[in-house]
């Protein structure tokens, strides 16, 4: 195999990588902010479940829970996913929405911590000062909270979708075939060592390029101080 | 006749009585120093008048009119909590501004989303603006920060920051502006300029209760002043006699503490 032929087979697997990521976030992000809403909450039961839940999801490996959510319904309901009607017998994309299912699952709690921690980290003044001011709780939501919490966020956002990037190459283990997956095949199949390296490299320009979109994001908000 | 009365108001945070049954009232264009020292309640009560806080007991009247009891025990809306809240405005010591708006947009935000709550909003839209914008600029003169319109909070210094407050307020036309210890977060040198603007409200006969530490200012500025200590009013009345002359022990010990 040539340099030109692995670069094609890495960007396969980065085509699938790249999915997984993007859904990953658009899906979490929003997910993350019920989960927040739901520890909030000032109805007990929903916030006991959703802390609990949290509070699982953080305590164990994304691995395991990949595991699990490819392979119980096999083992105990007897109905692998790859069985399921909707996939058609299509099994990558079985393993690809399992597979999903886990990212989504665990990034949207890692999420909701760090929503959690920048809303109550916003002074109750904040509040108070549009309450006094006539505001109803949306308009003090939306207008006045929100783009402080956005603010302080934006870093620990930027750090934990760093880490997805890198997160991905778990999805492997559950058979979805995405960069590392080819870069392995690569190795055991061709003895090369080099493609291993070659794929960190997308790796690390794909991070360095969320990076520097976060850090213009936090420069553009870096008129006040909040 | 009284533009504001309260009776009873009385509050607890669990075990703790924090007001213990306080009566006040007072007239339009009146300003009301209320004076005591640190925890004698004085924070809660503005909490209390400008519904950020439910009394557990007590009554309000504004224009003779109940605006508040105690006894009802139904739970206010939102919307019916709000409209009550209009007819106060409450300055914080820490002013609170909003960091990610202008001085300008501070002013403007609350009366512009209230404005699209106006029956005639879609059809006089153009107008209500204007009058909107320009009672924010007017306002920004008054308290001398026409050159800051478009300056963030950050940029400011504490005195300006709390003036920007006073005017923010003041946009919103309240029956009574409430401040709660508006110079204390200051540094001496600074608190002159939000006394100033005080002094000149004061001389508009703008409605206000002003909780302070500034004894002088509260002697030549209040019309009245109102002592209180442990949540309850000890003594009220004439500023210059009552701190000059206090009648009861406790105000004399607590004038005591402070500098004239
Ligand atoms: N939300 C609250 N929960 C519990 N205690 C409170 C609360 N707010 C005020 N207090 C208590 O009430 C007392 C009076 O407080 P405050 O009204 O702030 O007094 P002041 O403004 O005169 O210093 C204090 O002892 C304070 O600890
Ligand atoms: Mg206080």
């Amino acid at each position: 195999m040539g340099f030109i032929d692995i670069t094609l087979q890495l960007l396969r697997g980065f085509g699938t990588t790249f999915l997984l990521f993007a859904l990953t976030l658009l899906l979490s992000l929003p997910l993350g902010l019920l989960f927040c809403f739901g520890s909030m909450s000032r109805f007990i039961p929903l916030r006991w479940l959703s802390r609990s839940v949290v509070y699982v999801i953080r305590g164990t490996p994304l691995l395991l829970q990949l595991f699990i959510v490819v392979y119980l319904p096999g083992i105990l309901l007897d109905a692998p996913i790859t069985k399921w009607s909707i996939f058609n017998g299509n099994v990558l994309a079985a393993y690809f929405f399992g597979a999903l299912f886990a990212f989504v699952l665990n990034y949207s709690c890692y999420f909701s911590e760090i929503y959690r921690g920048g809303i109550e980290s916003i002074s109750a003044g904040q509040y108070e000062a549009g309450q006094v001011l006539g505001m109803t709780k949306r308009q003090i939501f939306f207008k006045v909270i929100l783009l402080q919490v956005i603010k302080r966020i934006l870093a620990p956002i930027s750090n934990e979708t760093v880490t997805l990037v890198k997160d991905t190459s778990l999805a492997r283990s559950v058979t979805v075939y995405e960069m590392f997956f080819y870069a392995n095949q690569i190795l055991t199949t061709e003895a090369l060592l080099w493609p291993l390296f070659y794929a960190g490299l997308f790796y690390l320009v794909f991070n360095a390029l969320i990076t520097w979109l976060f850090n213009k994001a936090e420069k553009k908000l870096s008129y006040f101080r909040a | 006749m009284a533009i504001y009365e309260i009776k009873g108001i009385k509050k607890s945070f669990g075990n703790t009585e924090v007001l213990r049954g306080i009566d006040f009232s007072m007239e339009k264009g009146e300003t009301v120093a209320i004076i005591g020292s640190s925890g004698s309640g004085k924070t809660t009560l503005l909490r209390c008048i400008n519904f950020l806080e439910r009394p557990d007991s007590g009554k309000m009247y504004l224009n003779d009119e109940l605006l508040f009891d105690a006894e009802d025990k139904k739970k206010l809306n939102e919307n019916e909590i709000r409209s009550k809240r209009l007819h106060f405005g409450l300055v914080f010591q820490q002013f609170n501004l909003f960091p990610q708006y202008t001085v300008f947009e501070n002013l403007c935000l609350s009366p512009k989303l209230l404005a699209k709550e106006r029956p005639d909003y879609r059809s006089d839209k153009k107008n209500i603006i204007k009058n909107i914008e320009e009672k924010a600029k007017d306002l920004l003169s008054k308290v001398g920060l026409s050159a800051k319109s478009d300056s963030y909070p950050c940029t400011l210094s504490g005195g300006q920051q709390q003036r920007v407050a006073i005017a923010r307020a003041l946009v919103l036309n309240p029956d009574i502006l409430c401040f709660d210890e508006p110079t204390s977060a200051l540094d001496p040198e600074l608190t002159n300029e939000v006394l100033n603007v005080l002094k000149s409200l004061a001389a508009e006969k703008i409605t206000m209760i002003i909780v302070t530490h500034e004894m002088s200012f509260a002697k030549d500025v209040a019309d009245r002043a109102v002592f209180m200590d442990s949540g309850v009013v000890v003594e009220q009345g004439d500023p210059k006699k009552m701190l000059t002359n206090p009648e009861s022990e406790r105000l004399r010990a607590f004038l005591n503490t402070v500098t004239l």
